[in-house]
This record gives structure tokens, sequence and C-alpha cells, in this order.
């Protein structure tokens, strides 16, 4: 199958050649590269590269991880139901993702720029966008409801892809405006690009790559690594660990256990700060599940064994975390009933916002397309609305 | 052979070229075991195979990139992009490389591959999944480009386009693929035959895919009020069936284009053009186009306001008779 003389080949060990070349495992766990600080259990599992920074984290803090965590979890199932409904064209669920997304999410700084894929809801949470807002784009309403500048958090990108290029870009800007290395917290900037396994095969990905690697851009990757793209599992993408693939690339990959929130915490922190002072970017491997479908559209039934799906809801990011700080006394029952109640009362505001979402004026169709006027447009945009009035005097 | 989908129609057709000639082979992104996520293939690899129906990495790039290399080596790779709005990683595969290898090998190379594509809105998408962007292939030299609008054609026109040694790019109406209907016999018109697919003597109305059911409605309605409009399907996009337009203009003096891609630049200007070198001395009326804004697709709760309807297409019927 290949013209390498493996025996007559110092640099690479027989060992080492089955290891490239043997098939790739139906990968179920992470394996013992990956950073894990809480089993699913919620025992916590000491890390001397990592225990400082989870110190860092008050009892405040570790508690408002749990409540993210519940409440985008709400969040996304009232969405969820509303689809069913009829309420929204379509929704991209992020059950299973809540630690990967609120872990990361939480590491930011305000100055920091998260370039988002469509199911990032919890790192939106994060960014302090309305989870109403999240649902203008699934009902129809809009393409993105909330200022990007506003929040630093970018629009959805739906395009498989391609906003790692653009959080490459960005971060090469941050380095123009000398906002790297300063060593001042309210200035170094670091950037997060959010992506998937699918998304990785993209072109566009591994370009992001290159440039952030020869620039040594202020970027983060940071890919979910659900296992699913739609249907096709990881081996149809990859044939080694997605982390890996940083180191040809020439700066450092990480794999994470994405279903631990103080893991990916820290490492997402850890990345961020590395950015933030000028030593370049870091490829994150968040190793997590997508539990429900890929979109409400989706049929996961057709193409994976629930038997997965079932080993998966053993290492709900939730429970685990819930368990440890229970058992730290970090967060009792009043807690975690006042949570609940929280969860409740937002997902009220989501439902009831979603229905009293008004539909777009369509005249504003015309309305963003340029900066300055266009003589095309602004003929179309008559032409519509005589075309529009013409009815209403018929009627 | 009965009524079916158009998705079932193309289904079908994929299956009886695969049938026919071993070299056929289907790439794209959930195609396997999914079926696609419009179902079109679905099937197929259960009976022929993961090397024949093959479930790509997420790469339109790769997709295409590799579907040319299959095709040098004597295969007819049919690939699929899995939305409209996803082609554009592919872009320059399709346009520096598929549209232009025969011409500069001289014809010595052949790069008989179809590239099928669900195209236009109308099914409450989130964006980049209802884009009309046909102008682009239309205007690249080098490319066929196909457009289906029925079952019948739908199944027969996706064999006639793996059996042409020219690249095809074939355009499949998204938000038509459950419409049923019989599927003839035999392929009555070559793939880049136009349909006359109602006679008329007032207007004549040119559509392509998802448009024509829109057009036949409009003739329809358009008749209560005594008026009779001839619809023309043109089936291929790239080339178009000239001789079938021009008789018809000529003989009802009017044309309306319809079609949901933005008017500017689009295929409309060209048969608008077309018209008026061919059937000047029989021209009543301007040559009118209905399409969709020039815009960008908006949110799904505009599209309605945005795709060209009945009303828009009676409404520039009406324009059209009044000169």
């Amino acid at each position: 199958m290949s013209d390498i003389d493996v025996a007559a080949t110092d640099a690479v060990s027989i060992s080492e050649f089955d290891r490239l070349t043997a098939p790739v495992p139906a990968v179920q766990d992470g394996g013992p590269e990956m950073i894990q600080l809480l089993t699913p259990e919620g025992q916590r599992v000491p890390n001397a590269d990592y225990d400082a920074l989870v110190a860092t984290l008050g009892d405040d803090e570790l508690r408002g991880f749990y409540r993210d965590l519940v409440l985008i979890r709400r969040v996304d199932a009232e969405a969820t139901a509303l689809q069913r409904q009829g309420e929204l064209g379509i929704w991209a669920s992020l059950l299973g993702q809540e630690a990967a997304q609120v872990g990361s999410g939480r590491a930011l700084k305000p100055q920091d720029y998260a370039f988002p894929t469509y199911r990032e809801h919890g790192v939106a949470w994060c960014r302090g966008v309305d989870p109403l807002n999240l649902l203008g784009l699934f009902r129809g309403v809009n393409h993105g409801g909330w200022d990007p500048n506003e929040k630093n958090f970018h629009l959805y990108t739906i395009v498989i892809g391609a906003q790692t290029l653009h959080a490459t870009g960005y971060a090469m800007g941050v380095q123009r405006d000398g906002a790297v290395g300063t060593g001042d917290e309210q200035r170094d900037t670091a950037v997060i690009a959010y992506f998937g396994d699918g998304a990785t095969s993209q072109g566009d990905v591994s370009e992001a790559l290159v440039f952030a690697g020869v620039t040594n851009a202020p970027v983060v990757f940071f890919c979910q690594n659900n296992q699913w793209a739609i249907s096709e599992p990881n081996d149809k993408q990859t044939r080694v660990p997605l982390y890996q693939r940083a180191s040809g690339f020439g700066f450092p990959g990480i794999r994470v256990d994405g279903n631990d929130v103080l893991a990916v915490y820290a490492v997402t922190r850890a990345a961020l700060d590395s950015a933030r002072s000028g030593q370049g970017p870091t490829f994150i491997e968040a190793f997590t599940y997508r539990m429900g479908a890929h979109t409400t559209s989706d049929d996961p039934t057709k193409y994976r064994v629930s038997a997965e799906v079932e080993v998966w809801k053993h290492r709900d990011p939730i429970e685990r975390f819930k368990a440890w700080l229970a058992h730290e006394g970090k967060a009792d029952h009043e807690f975690f009933a006042a949570v609940e109640r929280e969860a409740d009362e937002l997902a009220v505001h989501v439902r009831e916002g979603c229905l009293s979402m008004p539909d777009p004026v369509a005249t504003e169709m015309f309305d963003h397309v340029y900066v300055e006027s266009h003589p095309l447009v602004a003929k179309e945009r008559a032409e519509f609305t005589a075309y529009q009035a013409s009815f209403e005097g018929a009627h | 052979m009965g009524a079916t989908t158009i998705a079932k129609g193309i289904n079908n057709g994929l299956r009886a070229a695969m049938d026919k000639d071993a070299r056929v082979l289907l790439m794209g992104e959930d195609i396997g075991k999914l079926g696609g996520v419009f179902r079109v293939t679905e099937g197929l690899q259960k009976d022929f195979g993961e090397d024949r129906v093959i479930d790509t990495p997420l790469a339109e790039a790769g997709i295409v990139g590799t579907a040319i290399g299959m095709a040098l080596r004597g295969y007819r790779p049919v690939v699929e992009i899995q939305f409209d709005g996803f082609v554009y990683p592919a872009f320059d595969h399709i346009i520096n490389q598929v549209a232009k290898m025969h011409a500069r090998s001289l014809s010595k190379v052949r790069l008989p591959m179809v590239i099928r594509i669900p195209v236009g809105g109308g099914i409450g998408a989130v964006e980049h999944h209802s884009e009309s962007n046909e102008a682009y292939f239309t205007h690249t030299a080098g490319l066929r480009v196909v457009c289906c609008s029925n079952p019948s054609d739908a199944y027969w026109m996706i064999q006639q386009a793996i059996e042409t040694d020219d690249p095809v790019i074939f355009y499949e109406p998204k938000r038509r693929y459950w419409d049923k209907g019989e599927v003839a016999e035999s392929a009555d018109l070559g793939l880049f035959d136009a349909r006359v697919c109602r006679s008329g003597t007032d207007v004549t109305l040119l559509a392509y895919g998802p448009m024509v059911k829109t057009c036949l409605q409009a003739a329809e309605a358009a008749e209560a009020e005594g008026k009779s409009l001839e619809v023309i399907d043109l089936r291929s996009l790239s080339p178009i069936d000239v001789p079938t337009v021009v008789e018809s203009v000529r003989k009802t003096g009017r044309a309306v284009i319809v079609h949901e891609a933005p008017t500017f630049g689009g295929l409309g200007g060209e048969l608008a053009a077309t018209i008026a070198e061919e059937c000047f001395y029989s021209l009543e009326a301007p040559v009118l186009r209905v399409g969709g804004y020039n815009i960008p697709y908006p949110p799904a709760k505009l599209e309605e306001e945005f795709l060209p309807d009945l009303d828009r297409v009676l409404d520039a019927v009406d324009r059209s008779l009044a000169h």
C-alpha cells in the first residue's frame, strides 16, 4: 500500500507506522491525552498545569457557571419546542455542548472577540446577547438580531468554517493595533473562532490555521468535536485526532473534555492568556457530543445508534458539575432550586418574546444592502412600495 | 411509468444511470447513509456500495476537485452540493478547471461530470439556502446548465446529463422536490431542448425550474380573463433553445421572462437581448422581466414578497398587453 520501506526508515518505527496507518477507531472517549478536571461522576481530577487557574475562580463564579449551563439548556429546550410548534423555521440545538460553550465563553474578557458558528447559543449568552435575539434568525425575521460590535460577538456564520478566517484576520488587526503583549490587562486582546469537527475538512479552516501560524496572531481555534457532521462521523473527516492538526501548522493543540466546564474554562483561559501575551494561536479540541439532531430538520435515527447516545448521557455536563458543587459545599438545594426558577422565568421570556416578535417590515429589505444609496435598489424599493400599495387600494 | 415526485424522479434516474454504467458514481456530503438532506440519494449507497456512493468530507472544493480527478481517471462522477449557497467554495474548481479543461487540452480531455445543486427559495430556510445562482454558471463558457421542473424531466434529464460528455450543472428546484407528476415512458426531448408546456397566442412566458409551475398557474388564471398565455419551460439555460423561444415570441409578439434570481445581470437579460435581436419586427411590447429584487435573499418571513408569484407575473402580463 505504500512504497515507504518501513524497516529501513529510522525516523518512523514500525509501531509508530502501525499507529499512523491504523484505521481510526470509533471514538467513544477522549483518551489519556484529554484534559479532564471533573469526571462524569463529578470527582475532581488534580492537574498540575491547570489547578492554579481553577483556583482563581470564586464560589460565586463557579455557581455562575452552573447557572449559565442550566439557563442556556432551558433556552435551547424552549427554542426546540417553539420550532415543533411552528414558531421557528428551524433550530440548531446545543444540547450536550453547554460546558464547552460556557467554559470557553466565560474565559473571554470584554475586549476579546468571538466568531461563532450557528450553534453557539451558550457563548452568545456569555457575551450578553439576549437569547431572544438568537431566535430572529431561526424564525426568519432577520439574519442576526444583535449588534456584533456591541457584544464583541460576531453574527452567526452558516457557511461552514468561513468564520475561522475572519477571526484570524481580526486577530491580525489586533496585532496591528498594538493590543497584544503590552501587559495591560484591559488592553491585550484575544480572538476566538468557534467551529465544529466537520468544518475542519474545509479548506478555509486549514487556510486560517496557516495564516494564524505564520502571523502568530492572537487567535484561539475552538473546535467543538461533537462527533457528528450531520450524518457523518469523525472518521469521514479525519485520520488523526483533530487537536493534533495544530502541530503541522506550528502551534500547540490540546484536547479537553468538552463536557467538563472547569477543564474547558481552564484550557481556554490559558490559551487566551497566551494569545493576549503575544505567544500566538492555540487549537483546542473540545471533545463533546451532539445529543440531539443536527437541526430540527434532521433525523439522526437514520445514521447513528441510540446506544452511543446512552453512553454520552452518562457524561452529561450539568450533572457532573452539580455533583461537584454539592459535594464541595459550594452550592446547596436552595441555590439549585433558585436556578430552576430562574430558568422557568427565562423560558417564559423566550416564549413570549418569540410569539410577540414583530414580522419584519418588507421595505426594510432594501434598506441595508449598501452603505450609500444605489440607484437600482432605490428604484426597486419605489416600485415595490407602489406595487404593494396597489393591493391595499384594491381591498 | 406512474406518478412520482421530483426528488424520487432524480433518485430513480440516478439508479438507472448507475445500473447502466458502472463508471457512474456519486459524491457528496451526507448522501450515503442519510440519503442526502433532501433524500434524493436515499437507498443508493445500500444498493451500490460505499465505493460508488461516497460520503465525502465536509468540503465542497474537495468534492468538486476530487471529482475532476475521478473524471480524469475515466469515471463519471455525479456530485451533490448540499445547498445552492454552499457551492462557492467549489467555484474556483468549477470555473477555472471544470469549465476549461476540454478547451485547454485541445479536446484531449473530457470531464463528463454532473454537479447537482438544489436551487431557489420558498422553503422558509435560513440564509444561503435559497439562492438562485445560475447566472454565474451560464456566464461561464464550457459549462452546460440545465434545470428540471417536473418529475418526468427530473428522471430523464438527470440520465441525459450523466450521459453528456461535457460537464453539466444540474439544478433541482428544491421547493418542488415533493411535487408529484407522471413520468413519461421515454425522453421525448433532448437535454438542451425547451418545452412548450402550454400553448397560447397573446403573451409568451419564459421560465425554468420552480417558476414553471407559477407561470402555468398564471396562464390558468389569465385564461379566465380571456388572455391566452404560452408557457415555455426552458429546461436548458446554457445552451438556450433559441429556435423554440423565437418561434413562440414571433407568434405572440410579447414576452415576459420569470425567474427567482435577481434580474440585474441575470438570465432574463440574456433572453431579452436574444429576443430583441431575433424578433424585433414581431414585438408588440418591450420584453419584461419578473425576478427577485436586487438585494441579498431576505429572511424567510419576507421571501414571499421577494419571490415572483402569480400576481407579479400577471401584473407583468398586463403591462405587456397595455402596449
